[in-house]
């Protein structure tokens, strides 16, 4: 098919559909419209399910009800939307249901605004549901690379009947790119959904949808068995890219579009004669701790950039362990950073040093 | 030898958790025995709610899942847009529909989702220790509404049955109780006919089914029938809300 230009919101959904898409439940917010737009119109016209919902609450809830008949579900929202859906994201994973979540953040907290923003990486990494889970979560830095995450992302869900969340701004949802929507999708040896419920004349004994155990034994092995799983996750689905690592003096670490920025200050970087390297995660959960491991030991410093506070620097600081200065800079609110900012963090670095 | 009666297969054999007198347990049957007499337990899907029934999927001798306080009905719209084929209830108490999900069950009514939902009405929180529910009669003595329900603290008893009967997309509406075998029998054709209903395709059905709670109303268990009888019938009439005969889809 070649390449062609998409706005980012429109590119997931169709990634979605090429994915193998059931079903859609979801409530309107700003930035990520787009999506169940495109995706009312395409999957009824082609005998799936779309159901704008009464709110977040219930679009999540949808998800469940059609992830435990076994089928591929999807919603998207925006961050208080997200917020909205994390006690659903938590029966999921108590329950062990595939689904693929798309969150297209803005700035916070509360209603905040509707500019780009990464304030969401606490909500996407350590969840506001409750209960020892984790969601698989990307960070995508350019729609090229989320048109192929959502394209395997059911796959990932299905194989570990847990939610994927795709982690973007209202940067990648809106702006257009040239993508290649043919690009291979890795295959899945995919275990049979031997858990859904699609009535007993269909398959052997009951089928049970459930994330309750009153007996405290009982919960703690099942949570086991999930952290057992999230170990798998963790050994086989962490994903990175590295750039200009190895001899870097400073290496800066970035996810989604703050990445883009990066690749930007580091040109003007290394024009200015300094050795700069970035760490780009691109699973986020999984944190990809070991890309740390590959940075030489005489390095000046790390510094982690952010549209946040600071909220991935917590998973730097730990990946890094001591044992190189770390440094923050970000902007908050929906601000979006110059790469010309990035550049004055590295030359004064040692006035971003997290204390 | 000629077989009388037996047990449905509609219900596995673990026993029932519900206290002494409590008539979760009859509906229980009902809904099994309906679900069994008219072929649909191996394609029917449960919905267990938060409350008394929360371990009806351990009863209902078919596929359930367990669903978040409110949530049945968005689940249940969740497994029937992408499993038409399969019969799909809810079972939840007044405090999971009238009051956290009334969004949830009001929105599945109006988009006319072909769905069943049993509604039990006890006019109480049975299983977190006897709060006040949305449905809670005027003077009626909860331990969260210890001087009794006031119209000026806490508002009227909700009628959840007069309400959805004014929306669209609701096939087949009707209120009944068990406080007596004539009601009982009553309970099970109104059952039936909402499932029948379904699987005709006529959209969203419910049956709001008046039930005792004797521990946390304070009553022995004949006393608790008598209630329904007296005190709550007045204020949640039985009866046909709605019946329409025409197909949806």
């Amino acid at each position: 098919m070649g390449r062609i230009l998409m706005k980012g919101n429109e590119a997931i959904a169709v990634a979605a559909i090429r994915g193998g898409i059931d079903a859609f439940f979801g409530y309107p917010i700003t930035p990520q419209n787009e999506i169940p737009e495109y995706l009312s119109k395409h999957l009824l016209a082609n005998g799936k399910a779309f159901v704008q919902a009464e709110s977040e609450v219930a679009a999540i809830n949808m998800v469940y009800g059609a992830a435990g008949a076994g089928a591929r579900v999807m919603t998207s929202s925006s961050s208080p939307g997200i917020a909205l859906k994390q006690e659903g994201i938590s029966y999921l994973c108590g329950a062990q249901l595939p689904a693929v979540i798309v969150s297209v953040m803005r700035g916070g907290p509360g209603l905040g605004g509707i500019q780009p923003s990464q304030a969401d990486y606490y909500q996407a990494t350590r969840g506001g549901g409750n209960g020892d889970y984790n969601l698989i979560v990307f960070g995508p830095e350019t729609i090229q690379e989320t048109v192929d995450i959502m394209k395997e992302a059911f796959a990932i869900a299905d194989q570990y009947r847990n939610p994927v969340l795709v982690l973007v701004d209202g940067l990648i949802g809106q702006m257009m790119e040239s993508i290649d929507l043919d690009r291979p999708v890795k295959e899945r040896n995919l275990p049979p959904k031997d858990y859904a419920t699609t009535g007993t004349r269909n398959h052997p004994g009951r089928h049970i949808i459930n994330s309750l155990y009153l007996d405290p034994l009982e919960l703690e092995n099942h949570n086991k068995k999930l952290q057992q799983k999230y170990a798998l996750v963790k050994a086989q689905e962490t994903r990175y890219e590295t750039v200009d690592l190895e001899d870097a003096d400073y290496v800066i670490v970035a996810y989604g579009t703050m990445a883009r920025i990066v690749r930007s200050a580091m040109e003007t970087l290394k024009k200015l004669g300094i050795k700069v390297g970035m760490i780009r995660p691109i699973t986020i959960w999984p944190y990809p701790e070991a890309a740390f491991d590959l940075i030489k030991a005489d390095c000046k410093g790390i510094l982690c950039t952010e549209m946040s506070a600071g909220q991935m620097l917590d998973d730097v600081l730990i990946a890094n362990n001591g044992r190189h200065k770390v440094a923050f800079y970000g902007r908050m609110g929906g601000m979006v950073p110059d790469p010309e900012e990035i550049v004055a963090a590295i030359k004064n670095f040692s006035d971003w040093v997290v204390k | 030898m000629e077989v009388k009666y037996a047990k449905t297969k509609g219900l596995t054999d673990k026993p029932l958790t519900y206290c002494p007198g409590c008539t979760h347990g009859i509906v229980h049957k009902l809904v099994a025995e309906a679900l069994d007499e008219l072929g649909l337990l191996g394609e029917a899907v449960g919905i267990a709610s938060v409350g008394c029934s929360v371990f009806s999927y351990e009863f209902f001798n078919c596929d359930m899942q367990q669903a978040p306080h409110g949530r049945a009905c968005a689940e249940a719209t969740g497994i029937k847009r992408v499993r038409p084929d399969l019969t799909v209830f809810t079972y939840q108490g007044d405090g999971d529909l009238a009051s956290i999900g009334i969004a949830e069950t009001i929105h599945a009514a109006n988009r006319g989702e072909n769905i069943t939902v049993i509604f039990i009405n006890n006019a109480i929180y049975g299983m977190t220790g006897g709060q006040m529910a949305p449905t809670t009669l005027i003077g009626q003595r909860t331990t969260t509404s210890q001087g009794g329900r006031t119209l000026a603290q806490h508002g009227n008893p909700i009628k959840i049955s007069e309400i959805f009967a004014q929306i669209e997309g609701v096939a087949y509406l009707e209120r009944v109780a068990t406080f007596n075998p004539k009601q009982v029998l009553n309970a099970k054709k109104a059952i039936k006919k909402a499932f029948t209903y379904q699987k005709e395709k006529r959209g969203f059905t419910m049956i709001e089914v008046l039930s005792t709670c004797p521990v946390n109303w304070g009553m022995t268990p004949i006393d608790a029938l008598e209630w329904v009888k007296t005190s709550m019938t007045p204020i949640y009439p039985l009866g046909l809300f709605k019946d329409k005969g025409d197909f949806h889809e």
